[in-house]
């Protein structure tokens, strides 16, 4: 006690001036911290979220098919659960690992807590907060079971893993728009955080690929492919994303082939892909900048040919340089799906503005936004967490060997 | 000392580079080197001596002349450039490992990959020759984690593992403290004693009179002096490398 006493002491009044500036301060904080809890204690209506909360997740996805939807959640829900143990049970063999460090412990916490509040705070029906409370607690058990018993797969177990995402996505596109035996549900139904997701997971996946292409066309010593990666690039990064949306709508449907942008939804879609594929291309290029010439030397003098060279020795290294620009790239993408409200898709910013427009509900502004805001910020704090992780995972805690 | 056959591996007649600014680097430069040879290139920096010993794995390409290494003539046929990658290994300035793979991958990366040898016999060839350099015990470590010696001995482990005809050394000591300078040429030097052809640019005078058969002088783009240590270093026929020598010495 003492010692905090002491340690706010220094921190916060260590000469008058600063006591001052301190004092005003938590002033301020404090003075702006209880308007905030008056306002969504007692005046805030949440009523607009409850009543909402299926608009919001989903859109208009016709009600007797959102069980395949429930369906989709749980298997995702499985395979995080999977991925997190086995990661855990397969630390970096140049540390040491515990099964359950305190991060996990408190994610764990903090996934009990808000599983278990949100859904009553939302007023759902005891039948749907319990299927929130069993989707925490499957998470939490597989979580467990993997991590226990993820390192008797050996090194398999990690290949293994990342095999069930891409399978997931297709799995789960099947799921949501119909096929294989289920029924149809046409695009223009989806909608909410569903749209959304799917939207942003979709230009992430296919930008990646087409970005790390255009990096490597704009370094290409065929003079061709390098000014056409370039005028692609500045052209792309020269028209503000809303233009683009729009004159994707109207020319998108000649340029690619005719079944693959039938709808606004698929349209959009590709427009955020080939969009952010040209910032990814930037953020890629000064990931390969940053890899000594002599990078490419040693490999190539090892009789290692090109593409083995950039896929095992180029690549890697740029990647992990140009990682935190990349997710910052992704995580604007993520954002920038609210544009698509703008052309009139129903993806969240979408649905809050049909809501807003409900005379039930007229006024109710700061409600919607707030909640908006808050279900984006979890979004880009996962993806965030996701990509930190990840970085600790590829840096082998080292300097580079070559300057 | 093992005593190089007469039967050429590398062959470098008349050859001429200009680099893409115009500056002319190679100037008409020959070189003939043995099987089991160990010839050490000197000269002044910007002699093209580097440029040179790339030019033999492709490196840096050239405008005229002719090369052939091991029997194959480099030409502009990635084919033929390939082929000659796998028999001749190159160790570095630089060290130029790979800072993401740990010192095991970095020796059994090529092998696999190229050769298509199956990793566990690599993996065993690999430990096998990290402790011939005397580091069996940093397998697992990233190479930020060794010392520049250290760095530099996994280097030519690295190129041995492809089990190369021609070892290349592009000044393997000059990018190192000076008291980890030795433990990297007492490695060269053991293999010097072994069948492998080695050309070495160096200004480590010790290692040229000792472990080279041979030593050249290069000057401007050109061989200028090419002879058995013991006349290089006390009886040069050429006035170029008396003053060279008197620099160094």
């Amino acid at each position: 006690m003492a010692a905090l006493l002491r340690r706010i002491r220094r921190e916060l009044f260590p000469t008058r001036g600063d006591a001052v500036l301190s004092v005003a301060l938590l002033g301020l904080i404090t003075l702006a911290g209880f308007g905030f809890l008056h306002w969504a204690l007692f005046q805030a209506r949440w009523l607009v979220i409850q009543a909402n909360a299926t608009l919001f997740a989903v859109g208009r996805y016709p009600i007797e098919q959102q069980w395949r939807l429930w369906l989709l959640l749980w298997l995702l829900v499985a395979a995080t659960g999977l991925s997190w143990g086995v990661l855990r049970s397969h630390p970096r063999r140049d540390r040491t690992g515990a099964l359950w460090p305190r991060n996990d412990r408190l994610a764990a916490v903090l996934l009990g807590v808000v599983g278990l509040w949100v859904p009553w705070a939302l007023g759902l029906d005891l039948s749907l907060q319990s299927r929130w409370w069993g989707l925490v607690i499957l998470l939490l058990l597989v979580r467990w079971l993997a991590g226990r018993f993820g390192r008797r797969f050996g090194s398999l177990g990690p290949r293994l893993v990342a095999l069930t995402w891409p399978v997931l996505y297709l799995l789960g596109m099947v799921l949501i728009s119909g096929g294989l035996g289920l029924v149809s549900v046409s695009p223009s139904e989806w909608g909410g955080l569903l749209l959304t997701l799917l939207e942003a997971s979709f230009a992430i996946l296919l930008c990646f690929p087409l970005g790390v292409l255009l990096a490597l066309g704009r370094r290409s010593e065929l003079p061709l492919l390098r000014w056409g990666s370039v005028l692609y690039i500045e052209f792309i990064r020269g028209a503000p994303l809303i233009t683009l949306l729009f004159l994707g709508q109207n020319i998108l449907g000649f340029l690619l082939p005719g079944g693959l942008a039938p709808e606004r939804v698929w349209r959009a879609a590709w427009v955020l892909t080939f969009f952010a594929a040209a910032y990814l291309a930037e953020a890629v290029r000064a990931g390969l900048a940053a890899v000594p010439g002599g990078q490419f030397e040693a490999a190539r003098s090892l009789g290692l040919s090109y593409p083995q060279t950039l896929a095992k020795v180029v690549l890697p290294q740029a990647m992990r340089v140009a990682l935190p620009a990349m997710v910052g790239q992704f995580i604007s993408l993520l954002q920038d799906t609210t544009l698509l409200s703008l052309i009139g898709l129903m993806e969240l910013l979408g649905t809050a503005r049909t809501v807003m427009a409900n005379p039930a509900f007229l006024g109710k502004n700061a409600e919607v936004y707030l909640t908006l805001a808050v279900l984006f910020w979890c979004c880009c704090a996962a993806l965030g967490l996701g990509s930190r992780a990840l970085e600790r995972r590829l840096d082998p805690q080292t300097v580079p060997s070559s300057t | 000392m093992s005593q190089p056959s007469t039967e050429p591996m590398i062959e470098a007649r008349a050859v001429e580079k200009w680099y893409p600014n115009g500056f002319h680097a190679l100037r008409g430069a020959d070189l003939t080197v043995n099987r089991g040879e160990v010839v050490v290139i000197m000269g002044p920096s910007g002699s093209g001596k580097s440029t040179f010993i790339r030019t033999f794995n492709a490196l840096e390409d050239f405008q005229k002349g002719q090369i052939s290494v091991d029997g194959i003539a480099l030409s502009n046929d990635l084919r033929n450039i390939d082929a000659v990658r796998r028999e001749v290994g190159m160790v570095f300035q630089q060290f130029n490992l790979f800072p993401h793979l740990s010192v095991l991958e970095n020796l059994t990366l090529a092998p696999v990959l190229v050769r298509g040898r199956p990793r566990a016999e690599v993996e065993g060839q690999a430990r096998r020759l990290l402790e011939r350099v005397g580091i069996a015990e940093q397998a697992e470590k990233f190479p930020g984690q060794l010392s520049g010696g250290q760095q530099q001995r996994v280097a030519i482990a690295r190129a041995l593992c492809m089990e190369p005809r021609i070892l290349l050394f592009d000044e393997p000591t000059s990018a190192l403290d000076p008291e980890m300078v030795r433990e990297v040429l007492e490695v060269m030097q053991a293999l010097a004693n072994e069948d492998i052809t080695m050309v070495v640019v160096t200004h480590e005078v010790k290692f040229a009179r000792h472990v080279a058969h041979r030593v050249v002088l290069m000057s401007e783009g050109v061989v200028v002096e090419e002879a058995a240590p013991e006349v290089f270093f006390t009886n040069p026929s050429h006035q170029r490398t008396r003053r060279f020598l008197d620099q160094i010495l």
